[in-house]
C-alpha cells in the first residue's frame, strides 16, 4: 500500500509516497538518488546496505521504509562534515581498506557505529563489531588496520 | 582509430563460458529479418541457436594490438594526460598501477593522469581482464606508449624553446632546459594545433622505458587512485548508474534449470500500475518504475507460467556428482599429447606405462572438488540505452569487447551500433566474463524505448552465475626399490587443466583434463582448474611423503631443482619455522604446506591449524605465505593481492560448497553458503619476494592455490585423516 513518508537524511527532510513494504535500502537508491548504499544480499547477512538509524547500524535491505517513518538515518554520502571527511573515512584511504570499494560504505558505517560506541576498542572487539560486514575481496587485514587507524585519528583530533 | 593488427586471444580449455555463445536468442523482426536475408548475414541468426561447444568464439573474440601512439595517449590543454585502455577495473587496482605506470614513463606526477578504462567505442582493445595479463601484457604497452609520448613531446617542447631535446628535462610537469628559466608545461604543448598529427606515430614496442632501479612512482604505494570517491560513497557502479527516465527490470527465471517456458500470462503484469512485461522466445521480463513495481509484476507473471522440463537431470546432486562426472566424461582427445604440453592441459613425459612398470610399490587416491559461486559484492548489473538503432550498455563485466559480440550477435548489429561501457565494478574473480544481464536489460530497454536497469539479486547470483566447476581428480604413483618416485599420473575430470603438470622432477609423467558434461553452468573462476589441479598435487605429496617417513619440505626439495619455485617454498618454511615448530604441537594441532607455480608466478605456504574433535572444526590460526611475481610495482596493491587471494582461498579450502539437487541451488544466500568474514583471517605473515631483475607478472590468481592443500596437510598431522575435498568435510574429522 503506497502513503506519504517522512525521514531525515543525512540532516534534511525527505518525503516520499510509496510502497509501505518497499525496502529503505531502495527508497535511498531509487527515490533519493543516494546510491552510496549497496545492495549485496537482501538477506541483512553481508551488511554493504548498513546505514545508521538514529546513530545505530541497521541493514536497510531488511528494513521497510514504514519501519522508519519520522526518523534519522545517516548514509554514507552524509558522513563528511562541509568537505572534510570524517576520520573514519580517512582512515579507509590511508590504510588502503578498499580493493573494489563496493562493501565500503558498509565497513565505515559500521566502524563508525563500532567507534561510537566504544571509542577505544580491543582488536578483538574489531573484529567483533566488523564480522557482519562481509568483503568478497577478503581485504580484511587492511579494513582491521584501517579501523584501528581510525582510533587514532580520532584520538588525533579530540586533542 | 585503426586497429589494424587482428588476432584471435588463445582461451584456455578451464574458460568453459567463453566457449559458449549469448544466453539468449531474440527473434528478429520482420524489418530485420528482410535486411538480414537481403545482406547474406541470416547465418548469423543459426549461430546464435548453437550449442555450447559448437559455437565458434571468433566473433566474440576478436583482438587488436593497437600500436598508434593516439588510440592510446590523449594530452589534455589542462596539462592532464588521459590514457586509454579497454582493461577494466574490478578490484585488482589496474586503475592506481596503469596511472603508475603512465606516470613513471611520462616523467609526470600521478595526479596529471587520467586512466579511461573498458568502453569499448574509446578504448584500444587490450583483451578480456582476466588471466592475470593486465600486468605481464597491458602494463609494457601502456609504458611503451607513455615512452614515445614523452619523446614526442620533449621534441615538440625543444622546437617551442628553441633547444636540443636531449638538453630537456622532465620535472614538476614541465620541461624545462636546465640552468635557464626556459620550460613549457604539458598543457601548453597540447595547444599546438598539430598536436594530434605529432600523436599519430608508431609505438615501437622496443622504445627504451625506465629502469626498474630508476622507478620513481613504479614501485611505490601511492593511495589508490579515486579512492576518495569510494569513501564518500560517489563512485558509481554499474548498479549505481542513472540514466534520465531510466526504469527497472526483473527477469521471469525457470524454477529449476534446463525449464522450458510453455505459457504466460503478461496481462498478469498489469495489476502493477505503469509495468510492462515482454516475452520474446525464451525471455520474458518486466519493467516498472521501481525495482518493489518490477518484482512484484514478474511474481504475478510466474503465478501464470507453465514451464516444461524435458532435459532436466533432477537426479543429479551434490551428493552424487563425482560419479555423475565421470559417467559423463567425453572420449579423450588422443592427438592432444604431443609435443609434450597441448591446450588442452594435458602433459606428459617419459613413459607411464615404463614408469609404472619399473615402480616397486605404488599409491594412489582420489580427491572431490566442489562447485563453488563468485558470489562478487556487487551482483552483476547493467543498464542500457537505445538511441535509434544504436545501443550503449553500462555493465560489470570483465569482458567489455566479448559482450559488444553477445549483443550484436542477440540483437544482429554491427560492431559500430554497439557500445559497451563498464564503469569500475564490484568484483569479478573470472565470475564477469559474460553478458547475460546486458542482453536482459537491452532487450527490456528496446521494447520501452527507455533506459533500463536490471541489477540481479544475490539469489540470482547463486543460481544463474556460471559456477566454479566441480571436479574429480585421480592420482597415482609409483616409487622403486631404491625409494624415487618412478612414475606420476594424474586425472582431471572436469575442473580444467590449468597448472595440471607437475614442478618436480619426475621421469615419467602423464597428467591429463578430461572434458564432462556436467549438469550445471561452469566458466572461469579465479585460477581456474589451478587451485583444484594443485590441491590434489599438493596434498598427494605428502601422502607420498608420509609412505617414504619423509618429512613434507624434505621430500619437495628431493624433487624440486633449484627455480623460483623451490626459493619461495625455502623462503616460507624458512620464515615460519618449519623444523623446529614440528617439535611443539599439542594434540589438535598441526602444521602443513604447499606450494605451486601458475602464469608464471611462484607461491608456497605454511599454515598451522587446530582442529575441534567434537566437532570437526578447523580452525586456521596462522599462515606465512611466501608469493613471488617478479619486480614488485606497488607493494602496498600485491600484498592486498596475495592476501585477499589467500583468505579468499580460506572459502574454498574449509566452507564453500554449492549444494543442490531436483535441478535447484539449495543454499543460495550467505546464511548457508559461508563465506570468509574477517573474525575467519588467521596470523599473517606475507613475504613479498621481490625480484626487481625479473619481468613483472600478474599476482590476482596464483596465491589462491597453495592455502587449501597447506591446511589439508596440516589438518592431517592434526587428526590421522587425510583430508581429500574441498571444502574439507568436516563430519570426517569428528571423534567421538
Amino acid at each position: 500500500m503506497e502513503r506519504n513518508f517522512e525521514v531525515n537524511v543525512n540532516g534534511d527532510t525527505r518525503k516520499v509516497n510509496t510502497d509501505q513494504d518497499r525496502s529503505l535500502l531502495e527508497v535511498l537508491r531509487e527515490e533519493l538518488g543516494l546510491t552510496g548504499t549497496k545492495y549485496g544480499c537482501g538477506e541483512g547477512e553481508c551488511g554493504a546496505c548498513t546505514v545508521l538509524l538514529d546513530g545505530e547500524p541497521i541493514r536497510s535491505c531488511t528494513t521497510a521504509i514504514s519501519e522508519v517513518d519520522g526518523q534519522s538515518i545517516t548514509t554514507i554520502e552524509g558522513l563528511s562534515a562541509n568537505g572534510a571527511l570524517h576520520p573514519v573515512q580517512q582512515a579507509f584511504i590511508e590504510k588502503r581498506a578498499m580493493q573494489c570499494g563496493y562493501c565500503v560504505p558498509g565497513q565505515i558505517l559500521s566502524a563508525v557505529a563500532l567507534l561510537a560506541e566504544t571509542p577505544h576498542p580491543s582488536r578483538e572487539e574489531i573484529i567483533e563489531g566488523m564480522d557482519g560486514n562481509l568483503c568478497r575481496c577478503c581485504n580484511y587485514p587492511n579494513i582491521l588496520a584501517a579501523v584501528e587507524h581510525a582510533v587514532e585519528l580520532n584520538r588525533e583530533a579530540r586533542r | 582509430m585503426t586497429h589494424d593488427r587482428i588476432t584471435a586471444e588463445p582461451i584456455e580449455d578451464d574458460r568453459h563460458e567463453l566457449l559458449n555463445g549469448p544466453l539468449y536468442h531474440f527473434s528478429p523482426n520482420r524489418r530485420e529479418f528482410a535486411a538480414m536475408v537481403g545482406a547474406g548475414i541470416v547465418v548469423s541468426v543459426a549461430v546464435g541457436r548453437t550449442t555450447a561447444g559448437e559455437f565458434s568464439n571468433a566473433p566474440l573474440q576478436q583482438q587488436s594490438r593497437p600500436t598508434d601512439l593516439s588510440d592510446r595517449i590523449h594530452i589534455g590543454e589542462n596539462g592532464v594526460v588521459t590514457v586509454l585502455t579497454g582493461k577494466v577495473e574490478v578490484g585488482q587496482d589496474a586503475r592506481t598501477q596503469i596511472s603508475q605506470a603512465a606516470a613513471e614513463e611520462l616523467g609526470l606526477t600521478l595526479d596529471r593522469i587520467q586512466i579511461v578504462m573498458g568502453d569499448t567505442e574509446l578504448c584500444p582493445n587490450d583483451g578480456g581482464t582476466f588471466g592475470s595479463l593486465t600486468t605481464p601484457r597491458t602494463i609494457p604497452q601502456i609504458r611503451a606508449a607513455a615512452a614515445v609520448a614523452r619523446k614526442v613531446l620533449i621534441e615538440l617542447a625543444a622546437t617551442k624553446i628553441g633547444a636540443e631535446p636531449n638538453l630537456l628535462q622532465v620535472a614538476d610537469n614541465q620541461i624545462s632546459l636546465p640552468g635557464t628559466d626556459q620550460s613549457v608545461s604539458i598543457g601548453e604543448l597540447a595547444k599546438d594545433k598539430n598536436i594530434e598529427e605529432h600523436f599519430s606515430v608508431n609505438v615501437d614496442p622496443g622504445v627504451h622505458v625506465q629502469r626498474v632501479d630508476q622507478w620513481q612512482i613504479m614501485g611505490t604505494s601511492p593511495h589508490k587512485v579515486g579512492g576518495e570517491d569510494v569513501v564518500t560513497g560517489t563512485k558509481k557502479f554499474p548498479s549505481d548508474i542513472v540514466l534520465p527516465d531510466m526504469l527497472y527490470g526483473k527477469i521471469l527465471r525457470p524454477p529449476v534449470f534446463g525449464a522450458q517456458l510453455q505459457s504466460v500470462d503478461l496481462d498478469a503484469s498489469k495489476s502493477i500500475p505503469g509495468a510492462v512485461a515482454v516475452r520474446d522466445e525464451q525471455f520474458v521480463g518486466c519493467v516498472a518504475k521501481s525495482t518493489f513495481d518490477a518484482t512484484n509484476a514478474v511474481r504475478a507473471l510466474a503465478k501464470t507460467a507453465q514451464w516444461d522440463q524435458p532435459n532436466a537431470d533432477t537426479q543429479v546432486s551434490d551428493k552424487n556428482i563425482y560419479d555423475y562426472l565421470k559417467r559423463h566424461a567425453r572420449p579423450a582427445d588422443s592427438g592432444r599429447r604431443r609435443g609434450g604440453r597441448s591446450r588442452g592441459g594435458t602433459t606428459a613425459r617419459g613413459s607411464i606405462e615404463q614408469g609404472l612398470a619399473a615402480a616397486s610399490d605404488t599409491l594412489e587416491a582420489k580427491f572431490e572438488i566442489a562447485y563453488i559461486q563468485h558470489a562478487p559484492m556487487e551482483p552483476r548489473a547493467a543498464v542500457a540505452q537505445w538511441n535509434d538503432d544504436k545501443i550503449t550498455v553500462w555493465t560489470g563485466t570483465q569482458n567489455p569487447v566479448r559482450v559488444r559480440g553477445e549483443l550484436m550477435q542477440a540483437f544482429r548489429l554491427p560492431a559500430d551500433k554497439v557500445r559497451v561501457i563498464v564503469p569500475d565494478t564490484g568484483g569479478g574473480f573470472g565470475g564477469k566474463h559474460t553478458g547475460e544481464v546486458a542482453l536482459e536489460a537491452a532487450r527490456l530497454a528496446k521494447q520501452v524505448g527507455q533506459p533500463v536497469s536490471v541489477c540481479w539479486t544475490r539469489e540470482e547470483e547463486f543460481q544463474w552465475a556460471y559456477f566454479r566447476p566441480a571436479g574429480l581428480i585421480e592420482v597415482k604413483a609409483g616409487w622403486d626399490a631404491a625409494e624415487k618416485i618412478t612414475a606420476w599420473q594424474f586425472t582431471n575430470y572436469h575442473s580444467g587443466g590449468s597448472s595440471i603438470g607437475t614442478p618436480y622432477e619426475i621421469p615419467n609423467v602423464q597428467c591429463q583434463a578430461i572434458r564432462c558434461d556436467g549438469p550445471l553452468r561452469t566458466g572461469s573462476y579465479r585460477a581456474l582448474a589451478a587451485t583444484a589441479n594443485n590441491f590434489a598435487r599438493e596434498c598427494f605429496m605428502d601422502e607420498l611423503a608420509s609412505a617414504r617417513g619423509a618429512d613434507s619440505l624434505e621430500f619437495r626439495l628431493e624433487y624440486l631443482p633449484a627455480s623460483r619455485l623451490r626459493n619461495v617454498l625455502e623462503i616460507a618454511a624458512r620464515r615460519f619455522g618449519w623444523a623446529e615448530r614440528q617439535k611443539s604441537l599439542k594434540p589438535g594441532q598441526g602444521i602443513g604446506l604447499a606450494c605451486g607455480t601458475e602464469k608464471a608466478s611462484y607461491v608456497a605456504a605454511c599454515v598451522a591449524v587446530e582442529v575441534d574433535a567434537s566437532n570437526g572444526k578447523v580452525t586456521v590460526h596462522e599462515v606465512c605465505q611466501a608469493f613471488e611475481c617478479g619486480a614488485v610495482q606497488n607493494p602496498t596493491n600485491l600484498r592486498a593481492q596475495i592476501e585477499g587471494c589467500l583468505i579468499m582461498g580460506l572459502g574454498g579450502a574449509l566452507t564453500e560448497e554449492i549444494h543442490f539437487g531436483g535441478g535447484k541451488i539449495l543454499n543460495g544466500a550467505f546464511a548457508k553458503y559461508l563465506v570468509p568474514r574477517m573474525s575467519d583471517v588467521p596470523k599473517l605473515d606475507t613475504i613479498l619476494v621481490n625480484r626487481p631483475e625479473l619481468d613483472s607478472v600478474g599476482a590476482g590468481e596464483t596465491p589462491i592455490i597453495a592455502i587449501a592443500p597447506a591446511i589439508a596437510n596440516a589438518v592431517y598431522r592434526a587428526t590421522g585423516v587425510r583430508v581429500r575435498s574441498m571444502p574439507v568435510r568436516r563430519d570426517q574429522l569428528v571423534k567421538s
